[in-house]
Formats: structure tokens, sequence, C-alpha cells
């Protein structure tokens, strides 16, 4: 199934949710309201029609100047009604879900794909999205203690942890982003 | 010592305390595996068979630190392994020597500028006697490293340290 | 707990009641296992609750070599960038370097010579040998097993050697670069790779009898931490681990890129006891399972690489005008398949030379996510049969 698809799909079934798509450029997605989420990704997973069973990964992105944070979803579908047959087939999708920047908030997919649960984590430690219902929301890469989400493109370093420097001859404490 | 020589029977050796100790530590150290990154892969090459370390007594890589001598740190330290790593420094007994392996333990190495989680360098959590440089060093480099650090083995004087302590007590 | 039988090994009952009347009494105790642990491939940390032998729940936690490649990504070009990429998954330099490289080249519209996709499906191919070559070999010392090791690395270092001839870096390649290939193959290299495959492809059977069909080995890895096709997807682990699931999922079959199309190969999976010369004992899934589609993935890239060295094209091996590459404002995901499993390149640019974000997947992050699944009333002992199949290198869980 092409993303064009899929977007038609989506826009028949949750005609609410969908808030635009994009299918120009290297990457379309389909934009889905944060509170429709968890209904529009069962479906997504369960359908007949799509099937998109693998979550390749939940990327974060900081717009700062739209003063948004959004989250990537990537989809895959890889089909299991004979595993041992080569597979050649197979279709992918995004969504994007895009929050704002001050209290984000996401509902939690990893009742749906249990690989979110990592992936959502790791966006919370870096990027500080909150990830309603998630079974386990805590800091997955820095250390439990760590101040700010590094990846915020506002982010400071920090000059010291627990007595060792960090401070360099750099401009470490502006950097580009 | 020339004028000790040949006043003894055959199969006497006549050795200063130090050089013999020194002998013993430096031919026979022990390191801990302590793989952190990349390094490791190369600190692996060299306890395998191509390179083989065990040639200069250093190849009987421990588990824990309670049994090891020399602590390599091969590969990047995060403030996340600081606390560690400088627990598992204080559970070796002495003496102890700490090599830093690779650019990332020398000084942050490539991780430097943007690396906000990154140590720039062990020698800010533990003390270091040897620093291997290079991205990660070739097995050889660390081979050099090792035969530097047998350097500084053999260069201890521990019964000069006995003495000075003496006197300095007798003074006190 | 009552009687308990092992999902994983039926044949091993354990019977917890009995147990606690006679003199053996247990108790629930919480074991920290890492992050310098001999068996967890890196500084991974994994928080066990035992009772007794057996694991109830093992806990991985990770970030212990989190080393800020995202942030260091989006301050700094894509050429700077591409050296980062080979300290993610150190094994695998060259596959990391190549989905990076393609990622960007994808974002950008940049065609990439043929010559130098031929190098690039040579490169990758013996990176994933020599990938595969640390794995059995450090799978071998998990298991007790100290002289497989020295084997592999004995041929690795081969492929290391003829790395360094084309590169001159022995871990951290930086070869494959956006465009192409940073330099043409110098003068006999693909004489010396013929020979080396040669000398190599035999060697593969004495793994085989060394290893793979060593009794002790198979009774301590099969039968345990078995993965069904739809955990195994739900999780999101890719290649080995699908494959030794018994999926015949390949993105080189599936998405081909640098002209994959055009080898012929097979995709190794993993077949039940007695199918295909599977010892006895061997469930689809289990650890054995994982560890000799390993194996057999040695022998396509060996096939991959003799097709790839006969058709090699004269001409170019990089790309013209890419100095001060701007990125358009546009956004790409790409993924490419590593010696572990699907790595993944999210790019991001906005029109200046420096990307706006760069995410990466890495195969090992999705892979080790199971463990909690995986390792559920386990005997301890299977604990690094299970971790050594998953086959993780931190610098990519953690990037």
């Amino acid at each position: 199934m092409t993303p064009e698809d899929i977007f038609k799909l989506l826009a028949g079934e949750f005609s609410d949710a969908v808030e635009g798509t994009t299918a120009e450029g290297g990457h379309p997605y389909i934009t889905i309201k944060p509170q429709a989420w968890p209904e529009v990704a069962s479906f997504l997973r369960q359908d007949a029609r799509l099937r998109l069973n693998l979550l390749r990964s939940i990327t974060a992105l900081d717009l700062l100047a739209d003063d948004q944070l959004v989250c990537v979803y990537d989809l895959m579908h890889v089909p299991t009604d004979s595993p041992a047959a080569l597979i050649t087939h197979t279709f992918e999708f995004a969504v994007r879900i895009v929050t704002d920047r001050t209290s984000p908030q996401i509902p939690s997919v990893a009742h749906v794909w249990p690989a979110a649960d990592w992936h959502e984590r790791e966006a919370f430690d870096l990027m500080g999205i909150h990830f309603s219902n998630h079974p386990d929301l805590r800091r997955i890469l820095c250390t439990d203690d760590w101040v700010g989400h590094p990846l915020r493109k506002d982010y400071e370093f920090p000059l010291e942890y627990h007595g060792i420097p960090a401070t360099t001859e750099f401009e470490l404490t502006n950097p580009r982003h | 010592m020339s004028w000790i020589e040949n006043r003894f029977e055959e199969g006497v050796i006549v050795t200063s305390l130090d050089w013999a100790i020194n002998w013993g530590r430096s031919n026979s150290i022990w390191p801990m595996t302590f793989g952190l990154a990349c390094c490791a892969i190369e600190m692996m090459a060299v306890g395998a068979s191509r390179f083989d370390i065990d040639r200069f007594g250093a190849g009987a890589f421990r588990a824990s630190p309670r049994q090891s001598d020399l602590m390599i740190v091969a590969g990047t330290v995060t403030y996340k392994m600081a606390s560690r790593l400088k627990r598992l420094y204080n559970q070796m007994p002495e003496p102890k020597y700490v090599m830093a392996m690779g650019a990332c333990t020398v000084g942050g190495g490539p991780y430097f500028k943007h690396g906000y989680h990154v140590v720039k360098g062990v020698d800010l959590v533990v003390p270091v006697d040897i620093y291997v440089p290079g991205c990660p060093p070739r097995p050889e480099a660390l081979i050099e490293g090792l035969m530097r650090l047998q350097d500084k083995i053999r260069s201890q004087r521990r019964t000069k340290d006995v003495m000075t302590k003496a006197k300095e007590m007798a003074l006190a | 707990m009552n009687n308990t039988v092992l999902e994983s090994q039926p044949d091993l009952l354990v019977d917890y009641d009995r147990g606690a009347q006679g003199d053996l009494r247990t108790e629930e105790l919480l074991i920290n296992m890492g992050p310098q642990h001999p068996s967890t491939h890196g500084v991974l940390r994994i928080v066990l609750r035992t009772d007794g032998e057996m694991v109830l729940e093992a806990i991985p936690h990770i970030g212990y070599l989190h080393r800020c490649a995202e942030k260091i990504g989006e301050n700094i070009q894509p050429f700077q960038f591409i050296p980062y990429t080979d300290r993610m998954d150190y094994l695998a330099g060259m596959n990391n370097n190549q989905g990076f490289a393609l990622a960007v080249e994808r974002l950008c519209g940049i065609e990439v010579p043929e010559r130098a996709q031929v190098i690039r499906v040579i490169f990758a191919e013996l990176n994933r040998i020599a990938s595969h070559l640390v794995s059995l070999g450090t799978y071998g010392l998990d298991m007790g097993a100290f002289t497989a090791f020295l084997y592999c690395f004995r041929e690795r270092e081969m492929i290391l050697d003829m790395f360094e001839a084309a590169c001159g870096a022995r871990l951290t390649y930086s070869y494959i670069t956006v465009g192409g290939v940073h330099d043409d193959l110098p003068d006999g290299w693909i004489e010396r790779c013929g020979e080396f495959l040669d000398y190599f492809e035999p060697k593969i059977d004495d793994y085989n009898n060394l290893l793979s069909f060593n009794q002790i080995f198979v009774k301590r890895t099969s039968r345990v931490g078995v993965i069904s096709i739809e955990d195994a997807i739900a999780y999101g682990t890719t290649g080995p681990m699908l494959r030794g699931s018994g999926l015949r999922w390949d993105l080189r079959k599936t998405q081909p890129y640098d002209g994959y199309e055009t080898y012929d190969f097979e995709v190794p999976i993993a077949y039940p006891a007695g199918v295909n010369g599977v010892p006895d004992g061997v469930i689809v899934g289990d650890c054995w399972s994982r560890y000799y589609v390993r194996v057999l993935e040695m022998t396509q890239s060996v096939r991959i690489i003799r097709q790839a060295m006969d058709k090699l094209p004269e001409g170019p091996t990089e790309a013209p005008k890419l100095k001060n590459l701007k990125l358009p404002d546009d956004e790409v995901y790409v993924e490419v398949e590593n010696p572990r499993g699907q790595l993944g390149f999210y790019v991001r640019g906005d029109g200046s030379t420096i990307p706006a974000r760069v995410k990466a997947r890495g195969p090992s992050f999705c892979n080790l996510s199971i463990t909690t699944k995986v390792c559920q009333d386990v005997l301890l002992a299977d604990i690094p049969a299970i971790i050594g199949s998953i086959d993780v290198v931190m610098g990519e869980v953690d990037r």
C-alpha cells in the first residue's frame, strides 16, 4: 500500500483525528491528534489491510521556532503468513504527533507495540515528552538525577556532575542548537 | 656490585630486594576485563591469537577487580559509569595501576565538545599511570603502553621509601 | 510458586513445594549483574530477581555508554558525523557508515557511482563476516569454549588487514562516505580478497565442528530463550533475532539498497531439529537457532562478495561536487540491514549544511528490549546464553 492509500483509509475511518497529511518529500507522513492516537495506533496495528506490526523507531523532534515538540512514529508491515517463504514485499508508513513545548503530553502506545516502551522512554529522557499511561516512564539513557532534556535545542550543558568537572575551554554552554 | 660477585658458590644469585619484587610484579600484571566501548574490541584483539598479550605476562584477564593489578579503561567513560568506575578502582588491591586507553579516556576524545554525558578524561575520576592515545589505539600501541607500565614498575624503589619513612618518623 | 514447567525447558520440572518442605528453602533475591561483568558484552546492567537458581524477572538498565551521538549529529556536518557512526556499532563500522551515507544521499538526491556501490557491498559484507566472527567467538567464551574465540579472531584479523589496506583503520573506518567511498581500492586488493575468501570458506566448517555442533554447546543453548515470531516483531527485534525465530525477512531483499537486488543470495532462517542438519533438541527461536543463523549468513556473505568482485566496474568512486553540501528542508528515514538487524537513520535538514536532527535507531536497542520478556522463569546460567545470543553492542544501544 502506498502512503496515499493509507491516508485515504485513515481519513475515512478517523476523519476527526487527522490533522493533515504530507505526501511530498522523502518521508510521507500523516499528522494525528494526540488524544486519538492510541485508537488510531490499534487500527494501524490490527486492521487486516494494514497490519503495520513493526514499530521501527520513534523520533522526537524539537521545533523551537514553532514552539512544538513532535514525535515521528515509523511503522512497517512485516508479513507473517508464510514465514519460511522469502518476503519481498512490504510497505512503510509514518505518523506524526504534535504537542506543545511547555507541557508536552502524548498518549503511550506501548500496549499496542511493546517496542514503543523503550523508544518512548528515550523520547522522555532526551526530549522531555510525557507519555501518559506508559507502564514505566523513567529516564533510560541519562542518570536518574540528570537535569534537563539534552536534545532540546535550548538545552544548557552541565558545568559539573557530582564533583566531576565538565567545563572546557570550548564554549560548551552555548552550542549551536 | 662487583665486589660481591664470585664470592659465593655456584647457583647463588645476588640481587636487590627491589629488583626481585619489581621483576615479579612487572611480568605478571593481571588486567581487569573492563571493556567499555570500541577500545574493548582492540583489547580483546590484544588478548587473542595474533597479538597475544600473554607474551608480556598480562594475559590473565580477571573478571573481578579484587584479583587484578591493572585497570585498562578501554572506552568512553560517561557520568553514569563514573561512579561505578571509581568503586571498581577502590575494590582493587594495592599496588594498582590504571591505563587510560583511547582518546575518550585521555581527554574526552571525539565527544569532547558536544558530549554532555561524557567525562572529559578518566583522570578526573581516578589517577592514571599510562595514557595510550588513539581512537582506538592499535593493539601494538596497547602493548607499548603495557611495556611503559612495566618500565614504571621496574623503577619503583620500595626500600628507599621505607628508609625515608623511618627517618621521618625518627625525626618526628 | 507452584510446580512450574518451564516453557523453554519442558523436560526440566522444577518442584518448588517439595523444595520448600525439604531442607532447600529459597527466597527472592535481587542480583545486580553488570555494568562490569564479563558476559554482558559491554556495560549492560541487568537487575535479576531470583529465587534460588531461577530468574523470575530480569530488568536491563542501559545508558552507561550514552555518548550523545544524536546531539553531536545536529551540531556538525554530515561528513563530520560519519566517524561517529563508526563508533555506534563498533563491530560493524562499514555498515553504519553505509546507513548514514544512504540517508544523507536520499535526502539530498545524490547518485552514487556504480563502482562505489559495488565496493560498498563488498565492504559491508566483509564487515558482516567480521562482526559475526566476533559474535561467534564471544558467544563461545560466554558458554565456556575458549578455543573458538581464538580461531574466529584469527580470521577476523585477516579481514581487518584488508580494511586497513583500503582505508588505514582497523576498527573505525569512515571509509564509506556520503556520495560513495573515500578512496579507490589499492592495487591487488581484489586478488587478496579472493584469496581470503578461498581460505575462509572452509573455515566455517571448522567453527561448526568446534562450536556449533559441539554437544555441550548445543545442550547449553538449545531450548533456551525461545522467541516466537509474533513476540519478535512486537518488540521490534530484527536481523538474526527475527530470522532465528523462523521468518525469512531481510531488508536487502524487501527494500534493496546499493544494488543488492542484483546479487543472488539466500536469506538463512532457523529450522527445527532434524531439518538441514540441525541437531536434536533445537527448537526454532531458541539461542542456538539465532547463533546458527549467523553462521549461515557468513556463507551467504561470501557468495555476495564473490559476485561483487566479478562485476566490479571501472569508474569514479565518489559523486562529484559534494563540498559544503546543503541539506534541503526535508526529512528521510532510511534503514539498512546491519549484522545485528535494521539500522535506521532519521535525518532532517533545514536548508543549511548542518542537519536539524539526526536520530539513529540501533538494532541492538530494540533487540535488547525483549530481554525482560524472554528472561522470565529461566535458570540463572541461561542469562549469559540469552544475552549472548542477542549479540548486543552497547555502543548502539546507548548511542
